[in-house]
């Protein structure tokens, strides 16, 4: 039969943002394909060029709606490394404690996404609702529900508020036994598993080659997380599993995502335990930075993301890199795919989290 | 690759060894960074090196930076087995961008070098697929160079 390209996208329900899968298929099995991106290219790292040190923390947030949070604490975390500030203790455990709650939401609303993905709603509403809770516990933490606008340069801009362990240990125990429900709707159902078991192989080696980071990768097998193996802020006080799958396919990253919710839940109330009760939660920074790089990496929900700064002496970087872990997925979609049915690709491409803010930049 | 860790100090000696022309940033050395300068003639077989004989399996990013009187590209590479994510810093002439393409040893730089190329107009030589990634195919200049100008603020 002839061989022809399609679209899926940039308009097209399997997308989750504005960005163009071409597939090449033979009859219904994919031969190739090419991710076309570069919709949502906003010239983020040339904004930043004409921005001082501060006033990029709100535009890091952007970089990814869903995650906003690790966002500005991976770009503040860069900036004290130039200027080499030394963050509160207290401040540490907050912004540990935010990184896994941001962890859970990213993860819900990716749950959620996948749910309408392979036709089920319920999956969808029963997410996003759990999500809210965690959008509130934000919203009384800085006052927002998505960008944050809550890391500062040298801490973070307020301490928690009154009953917050209160209402987040709340929080916390209705969200175990939902997930229970999640495990009890989705993996105990034959629907689910047949649309993601055994689609989407990659083993590790090619994972690891392919520069595939965060879940994708642990759901290969590979046991790398940053925060187990280049721990930033406190992980390395705390006490904590590495979530690993062996299966290398969808299913597994399902999985290994699942999992990971769980795991935030046990950290988050590690932290509870093991932070300092009061404290300092901020330090003035310098209004410039010196001149020199710095590089600060952390486990984003998604991956590896990682920044690299130049600066110059000025209140305004020279020049700033960010490495963002689905650009790098993307770009290895077409090994993912090969070999797949037309029909497989919502499903491969939904369990990998796509996020267009954060590519594109 | 079998699993054997190395400290820093270890990646340091051996790959100065094999390259004494390598510079490294002692004075930031950490426990698990490590930064060091190097020229664009031997930079496709030191990565050669790191990733077959000392376990550097992944390619975290490779972004440019315009200096104004020249260009430079500058690696960050991580191993799975010791930690260690290093940096190297490569300069460029100004008038002939031109570097190898480490896309053969890591399949994860493919799309750095792309946008790098798409931002700078750096030539990455070996590139399996050196074309625009982010801007329109028809583009007639590189933004993130200093002389382009942003405008606005």
């Amino acid at each position: 039969m002839a061989e022809m390209w399609i679209n899926m996208g940039p308009q097209h329900p399997m997308t989750h943002g504005l960005w163009n899968m071409r597939v090449k298929v033979d009859g219904e099995t994919i031969v190739d394909s090419e991710p076309v991106i570069g919709y949502l290219h906003r010239g983020w790292e040339k904004m930043v060029e004409n921005r001082t040190y501060p006033q990029i923390i709100p535009m890091a947030d952007r970089l990814c709606y869903g995650s906003s949070f690790t966002w500005s604490h991976v770009y503040c975390m860069t900036v004290e490394k130039l200027m080499d500030i030394e963050v509160p203790e207290r401040a540490k455990y907050i912004r540990a404690m935010s990184d896994e709650l941001q962890r859970i939401g990213s993860h819900l609303m990716w749950l959620a996404a996948i749910g309408t993905d392979l036709g089920n709603l319920t999956v969808f509403l029963y997410a996003t609702r759990d999500r809210e809770l965690f959008l509130d516990l934000f919203t009384s933490l800085c006052g927002a529900r998505m960008t944050y606008n809550y890391c500062r340069i040298g801490g973070v801009r307020n301490d928690a508020p009154e009953n917050w362990v209160r209402d987040l240990e709340r929080t916390l125990d209705y969200f175990e036994k939902r997930l229970k429900e999640y495990d009890m709707l989705i993996d105990k159902s034959k629907l689910f598993r047949m649309r993601m078991e055994g689609l989407g192989y990659m083993s590790a080696k090619d994972a690891i080659n392919a520069g595939i980071t965060g879940p994708v990768l642990r759901a290969s097998g590979v046991k790398y997380d940053i925060r187990h193996n280049d721990p930033y802020e406190v992980y390395d006080e705390l006490d904590w599993q590495m979530c690993t799958h062996d299966a290398c396919d969808t299913w597994a990253r399902y999985r290994v995502r699942m999992m990971e919710m769980q795991e935030s839940v046990n950290i988050v109330r590690d932290i509870l335990k093991k932070m300092p009760k009061s404290g300092p939660i901020r330090v003035k920074p310098p209004r410039a930075a010196p001149v020199g790089t710095a590089i600060a990496r952390m486990e984003d929900p998604r991956g590896e993301s990682l920044m690299y700064l130049v600066g110059d002496g000025t209140d305004k970087p020279y020049r700033l890199s960010v490495r963002s872990p689905l650009f790098v997925i993307l770009s290895a979609t077409p090994q993912l795919l090969k070999g797949s049915k037309i029909a497989d690709v919502p499903s491969i491409l939904g369990m990998l989290d796509v996020c267009m803010g954060e590519t594109d930049r | 690759m079998e699993n054997v860790t190395y400290s820093v100090e270890q990646v340091r000696d051996k790959v100065s060894q094999a390259f004494p022309d390598v510079v490294f940033d002692d004075a930031r050395m950490e426990a698990r960074r490590l930064y060091m300068t190097a020229d664009r003639s031997i930079l496709f077989n030191l990565c050669k090196l790191l990733k077959d004989e000392l376990g550097f399996c992944h390619c975290s990013l490779v972004s440019g930076v315009d200096r104004c009187d020249k260009f430079q590209t500058v690696y960050h590479i991580t191993s799975y087995e010791s930690n260690i994510t290093l940096e190297i810093v490569v300069d460029l002439p100004h008038d002939e961008p031109v570097v190898d393409s480490v896309t053969p040893l890591w399949g994860g730089a493919n799309w750095h070098e792309r946008e790098t190329y798409d931002m700078f107009g750096i030539i990455f030589k070996g590139h399996p697929n050196l074309k625009r990634l982010l801007l329109p195919e028809d583009y007639k200049f590189f933004p993130m160079r200093k002389d382009c100008s942003e405008g606005g603020l």
